[in-house]
């Protein structure tokens, strides 16, 4: 069960596209890059809205090959625009019904009701594309993708034209569509801070070419790409929820030998769950303070360094359990602290935050 | 005084005939138009707009001469045994799909370009083949090109003149329409006659015209509160 592509788009004097990568066929792929790295490209190719060169191989079926292309329409994806491109001459209802009209062969993973139900559109179905918000139609739009039956959900930036309180709102919906939903998703994003909550793996594309591509966690803490160098970079670590504290509305957070304190979260014990941690939100010390107001003194190993610009440094520490902390501190605390590769210290966490 | 009703009645049978053969032939090649990437798509616009600045005398006297026995078309037609068309109404039709074939397609084929590609290609992902997608999507969605198209088209119909005199004639019950049958009372000096088909004319036009603007806002404001 794999993802399985490789397209080359010719352009004068080289190729304005070249990417191959393989990525499981489950779970959530992002693909991230700058605009014109051809991120949507690859997508579209994917799709067969766009002819490239190459091959395209979804859980084993060929829909492209070197001397076979499968026309879109016989394509089982879901595909989410930017844009909720709705159609206006269509309620709600009938978008929903339009995909789920023309599905052939297999019964669709999902149905009617259960796709409202999951995108809450219950009370929206009579109504017109027109009266409804940015992020009402996007829901729309994922809804009809996932009723069409598809083998394989694309979303191109689907959050990307939405206002930051509709994203919000939005997220919600996305995390249950890909936790409750067996369907490989490739997630197309600009976003550091939406692969971190939504994706299991990412592919980093730069100018057609494929940079890296690995596991979120991986991808994002390592110092020679550029997650690790953004102003937002961030870590993500799985855990497992180890307990409550009602007294001080409290939520603990286990990852290996070590536990996380974060404020009071709904979540059952014993339940997986991820945690981001900020790298500006990380500080460095060599012993323990217990005098200290931050609750999260992690130990942990320096496993990597580099320095940026602005006379700050950006550290990669390694948990025990082999899981990675990102922290920025400034050149001359590395300098008086003597920072160095392997050297053992204990991580400071301003803030934790869950991420579903 | 009594109107003769005949070209009224010929008028309106010529232009609805005009106007559901224009839809049909315009709406593939307006589609063409919106979507090809060919290079011969801005010679192909402008021989369809050409009606638009020929005069009407210039396009009739082309269409007599192709038309007539001794044209390639008429000739054939001849030699396979069929009336040549010219003076009959079935010439009328042919004439007046090529005189008012701009005024259906040039709407039509703004609406099909106005729409974008992206409907198509969401049609597309949602497993309509291309004809299922035309059919369901691109046609409700370029609905008031269409409306624009048939208007525009029955009306120019209707307003006709020289093309109508170059091959038709003006022959009672066959060719003799509306504006010949005008044209004809005024020669003759039968002013109230004339007067009854102009001011008709007049009115019909107006109508149409202020017909159409209404719906066109109706339709544009049904699409923008996108």
């Amino acid at each position: 069960m794999s993802i399985d592509v490789a397209f080359r788009l010719a352009q004068r004097g080289g190729f304005a596209l070249d990417v191959a990568f393989s990525a499981p066929g489950r779970g959530v792929t992002a693909l991230f890059g700058r605009s014109g790295s051809g991120k949507t490209t690859v997508l579209r190719c994917i799709a067969g809205l766009q002819r490239a060169q190459g091959r395209c191989e979804i859980n084993g079926e060929s829909w492209q090959s070197d001397d076979a292309w499968l026309a879109p329409h016989r394509r089982a994806t879901g595909y989410v625009f930017q844009e909720a491109s709705l159609f206006t001459h269509l309620s709600v209802r009938g978008n929903l019904t339009y995909g789920s009209k023309r599905r052939t062969g297999e019964a669709s993973r999902i149905s009617f009701d259960d796709a409202i139900g999951l995108l809450g559109l219950g009370a929206l179905l009579e109504r017109s594309p027109g009266s409804l918000s940015g992020g009402e139609r996007q829901r729309v739009a994922i809804a009809r993708a996932l009723l069409s039956g598809p083998r394989l959900l694309l979303m191109d930036e689907p959050l990307s034209a939405l206002d930051v309180d509709a994203k919000q709102k939005i997220l919600p919906y996305l995390e249950r569509v890909y936790n409750e939903l067996d369907l490989p998703v490739l997630y197309v994003t600009h976003d550091p801070q939406e692969v971190a909550r939504l994706a299991d793996r990412v592919v980093l594309l730069e100018q057609g070419q494929v940079r890296s591509s690995g596991p979120v966690a991986g991808v994002m803490t390592s110092l020679r790409l550029p997650f690790a160098g953004f102003d937002n970079a961030s870590a993500v670590l799985a855990g497992v929820v180890g307990g409550h504290d009602e007294t001080f509305h409290l939520t603990f957070v286990t990852c290996g030998g070590n536990r996380f304190v974060i404020p009071r979260e709904t979540l059952a014990v014993g339940a997986h769950t991820r945690l981001q941690v900020h790298a500006r939100d990380v500080s460095i010390t060599l012993n323990v303070h217990h005098d200290s107001s931050i609750s999260n003194i992690i130990p942990v190993v320096i496993a990597d360094t580099r320095d940026l610009d602005h006379g700050q440094v950006l550290l990669r520490l390694r948990l025990d359990d082999g899981q990675n902390l990102l922290a920025r501190i400034t050149r001359r605390s590395a300098i008086a602290l003597g920072i160095r590769e392997g050297m053992f210290v204990y991580a400071q966490i301003k803030g934790a935050a869950l991420i579903g | 005084m009594a109107i003769d009703w005949q070209p009224v009645w010929l008028t309106l049978q010529l232009a609805t005939l005009t106007t559901l053969i224009l839809l049909l032939v315009g709406t593939p090649l307006a589609w063409w138009l919106s979507q090809t990437r060919c290079f011969c798509r801005d010679w192909v616009g402008a021989i369809v707009a050409l009606p638009l600045v020929l005069p009407p005398t210039v396009l009739g006297f082309y269409l007599l001469l192709l038309l007539g026995p001794q044209g390639i078309i008429g000739g054939t037609m001849q030699d396979l045994g069929l009336d040549t068309l010219p003076f009959t109404f079935p010439g009328l039709v042919v004439g007046s799909v090529l005189y008012s074939l701009p005024f259906v397609v040039q709407p039509v084929r703004n609406a099909f370009e106005a729409m974008g590609r992206r409907p198509m290609e969401v049609a597309a992902t949602l497993r309509a083949g291309p004809l299922d997608a035309f059919l369901s999507v691109a046609l409700p969605l370029a609905l008031p090109g269409f409306l624009t198209g048939a208007v525009l088209g029955f009306a120019h119909t209707v307003g006709e003149f020289g093309v109508v005199l170059m091959i038709g004639g003006n022959i009672p019950g066959e060719t003799k329409v509306l504006s010949v049958a005008i044209y004809d009372h005024v020669e003759t000096l039968e002013w109230s006659q004339a007067h009854w088909l102009a001011g008709g004319m007049l009115a019909f036009s107006f109508l149409v015209v202020a017909a159409m603007y209404r719906l066109e806002r109706h339709m544009r404001r049904r699409d923008h509160e996108y």
